[in-house]
């Protein structure tokens, strides 16, 4: 037995050392020879405008949308796209994509990060290696990429669901708001918003609570029977979570109060469709994820052409959806949220 | 099983004689990796776009290498007909005590050597309960899999700690000057390098095939199988917690659930490098061949554009392939064998004969 492994052991040894040594030196001869990545494989005038967009995971509707935006953008411009991911949305397994995407020597890479810091020297190697890198949806840290595509500001959030639910109250009465948890960094600066927003632009109308659904399905739902209980002139709730508008829509839809109160918030079409076709739901707001991936695909293209650097105040053509301009740390702003009512809620699907 | 296993092995040692060296060295698993190594290298070079750029050899080797790493002391316990399957959840751990002690304020390297020492605890644990316990490596892992990953998360909750300092990482990521290939290669090297030497040249080494062919007859002959084993699992935590200081530094990030499945990726590339998984059988440049066989053939079709998915159907197929083609040859070998016996009128395999 030993005797027989260790006659056999110099030749295998020798193929192994053989086997790597011609798989560096093959590497490494093509290295010297073949121009370090990122122009090889520009087509047309100056720029390569192969892009790869880079999900948070794949099979999620919500991207399956943007990244649908963004390969419209790409074909208008005659780019090539691509769109790679993991299963699971977890940030190690980001980072091969990064690196992959990287070795092809794409023009640009739109990304929507699974965690700010965890990907972040995995895009500043694709940078190094020419690769023009664009996050959007989920930002990482502002020293990682070259710009950030945001959906909506604070203010433009807290606004637009004031506005919807003053006009469909009729700019007066009590309101309350369902929440997520107390704690929850987005929302309490959403709610603060929108109480300055009030006392400053409806002074008739009342927010008498803000109640906590802990973005919880079930608990949301008893929120909202408590309030309608504890309030019985409630005109109106605004819920800026997509968890909480389910959760009251449900409610009210099988209550007494179904038409009489006004619901709106951020949700998404697919869990609103029903409450806003049997008329329990007038209009709710969220951004138009097609549009935040077109618009990443144009931004991405300017900086892929040298049009823009990403510094403050560049400004580009983003096709159908006209100019933008690039603010600070490297941010562009999509626009006010989309509202989503009747009329225009059949057109998507996440 | 053990016993028809060990006559396959005493067949073939008889018969080799029968056949010149190099078609001996072309018959065995090692070999048969290494050509399926070269095939695709070549096959990649030729077709898939960007394989040949220096930074595909970076990352390739820089992803393999924690997988690398565990990969030595796991083709030592498996020789043994043991297995580790706590590999991952040590790197986790490795990878969380790393993070926090940094957090804390720790310089970093006291931090990481502690990590290591946390690893090398965790697989005395094993050690412990596998030989004076006395319980099954297969139970005992799948047991403390579940508890260290579970300490990891625990720890650490969800969140994960991503600050370290830029010395530290940049000596994991960085490459050897003038060349793509990644400095961690170096300490990779010289443990590689550590373990064949221990495994093929030293009486230790022989011992773990002796006990991997027959623990009795081991036992019998002065080897402390006991003592070797909670050696090889000592081993086999401590490199696990190195990898996890790797692990962390290469992505900045201490996460619990970091390397989730590795362990997988590891016995995977074990068993198609030629390891036997019933024991008493396998080399460690046939390991190597196979770990680089599993990330040269997916960093390829990743590149190539191919889904994750797909990927893991590829390897998958290939390891049954690789398990399945070792019983197939070794069924072929001994048809051959009989063949011979009854050509010579005699029969070449008194193992064999009823």
């Amino acid at each position: 037995m030993f005797s027989h492994d260790r006659k056999r052991r110099p030749l295998g040894v020798g193929l192994t050392a053989l086997a790597i040594s011609a798989a560096l030196a093959l590497t490494g001869c093509a290295a010297n020879g073949g121009g370090d990545g990122g122009d090889g494989e520009g087509d047309g005038d100056g720029g390569n405008l192969a892009i790869t967009f880079l999900p948070k995971n794949l099979g999620n509707p919500y991207f399956d949308t943007s990244n649908a935006g963004g390969e419209e953008a790409i074909e208008e411009f005659g780019g090539t796209y691509a769109e790679v991911g993991p299963s699971e949305a977890s940030p190690t397994s980001q980072v091969s994509f990064i690196q992959t995407a990287a070795q092809q020597g794409v023009g640009g890479l739109v990304v929507s990060a699974n965690d700010p810091e965890a990907i972040c020297d995995a895009l500043n190697e694709a940078r190094d290696a020419g690769v023009k890198v664009v996050t959007f949806d989920s930002d990482t840290n502002p020293e990682c990429r070259d710009l950030f595509i945001n959906q909506a500001t604070a203010e433009g959030i807290a606004k637009s669901q004031v506005d919807l639910i003053a006009e469909q109250i009729g700019d007066e009465g009590q309101i309350a708001i369902l929440s997520a948890s107390a704690n929850a960094t987005n929302q309490n600066a959403w709610i603060e918003l929108m109480e300055e927003d009030l006392a400053a632009n409806h002074p008739n109308i009342e927010l008498v609570e803000t109640v906590y659904g802990d973005d919880d399905d079930q608990t949301s739902f008893d929120k909202t029977a408590a309030l309608l209980q504890t309030y019985p002139e409630l005109k109106g709730i605004i819920s800026p979570t997509t968890v909480g508008i389910a959760a009251a829509a449900r409610y009210l839809s099988t209550s007494e109060y179904k038409g009489q109160v006004a619901l709106t918030g951020l949700g998404t079409p697919n869990q609103m469709r029903e409450y806003v076709e049997d008329g329990t739901v007038t209009a709710f707001a969220l951004w138009n994820p097609a549009d935040l991936g077109y618009l990443a695909a144009f931004a991405t293209k300017a900086l892929i052409e040298g049009e823009i650097t990403g510094e403050e105040g560049d400004s580009f053509d983003a096709g159908k959806l006209g100019e933008y301009e690039v603010g600070a740390d490297g941010v562009v702003l999509l626009g006010d949220p989309f509202v989503f009512d009747a009329e225009n809620i059949g057109d998507f699907d996440f | 099983m053990t016993a028809t296993a060990s006559e396959t092995r005493a067949t073939r040692t008889y018969t080799a004689h029968a056949q010149p060296a190099w078609r001996r060295a072309l018959l065995t698993r090692e070999t048969a990796v290494i050509v399926l190594l070269m095939i695709v290298i070549a096959v990649a070079l030729a077709v898939v776009p960007n394989f040949d750029s220096p930074l595909t050899v970076t990352y390739l080797l820089r992803d393999i290498a924690p997988i690398l790493l565990i990969a030595l002391p796991m083709t030592l316990i498996i020789i043994t007909e043991e297995i580790d399957l706590s590999v991952a959840s040590i790197v986790g751990l490795s990878s969380v005590m790393t993070g926090i002690l940094t957090e804390a304020g720790w310089p970093f390297a006291v931090a990481a050597i502690t990590a290591v020492l946390v690893g090398a605890v965790a697989g005395a644990i094993n050690g412990f309960l596998i030989t004076v316990v006395g319980l099954p490596s297969l139970a005992v892992t799948i047991g403390t899999l579940a508890l260290f990953r579970g300490i990891a998360v625990g720890l650490l909750g969800t969140t994960a700690i991503t600050e370290f300092p830029e010395f530290w990482t940049d000596l994991a990521k960085d490459n050897i000057p003038g060349t793509p290939i990644p400095g961690i290669m170096i300490p990779f090297m010289v443990l590689a390098v550590a373990f064949g030497v221990l495994l093929h040249f030293t009486p230790f080494g022989r011992s773990l095939y002796a006990i991997g062919l027959n623990k009795e007859a081991a036992a019998f002959s002065g080897i402390d199988v006991g003592r070797t084993k909670f050696l090889l699992f000592l081993m086999s935590g401590t490199v696990s917690g190195f990898a996890g200081v790797y692990f962390t530094l290469l992505y900045s990030n201490a996460r619990g659930d970091n390397a989730t499945g590795m362990e997988l990726s590891v016995i995977a590339a074990v068993l198609l490098g030629g390891v036997s998984i019933f024991g008493g059988r396998g080399a460690l440049h046939g390991v190597i061949a196979g770990v680089l066989l599993i990330g040269i053939l997916g960093s390829a079709l990743r590149l190539a554009g191919i889904t994750s998915d797909i990927i893991n159907v590829i390897t998958g197929v290939l390891l049954v392939l690789s398990v399945v083609s070792a019983s197939l040859l070794a069924w072929l070998r001994r048809r051959r064998i009989s063949a011979i016996g009854k050509k010579k009128g005699r029969s070449a395999t008194p193992v064999e004969s009823p």
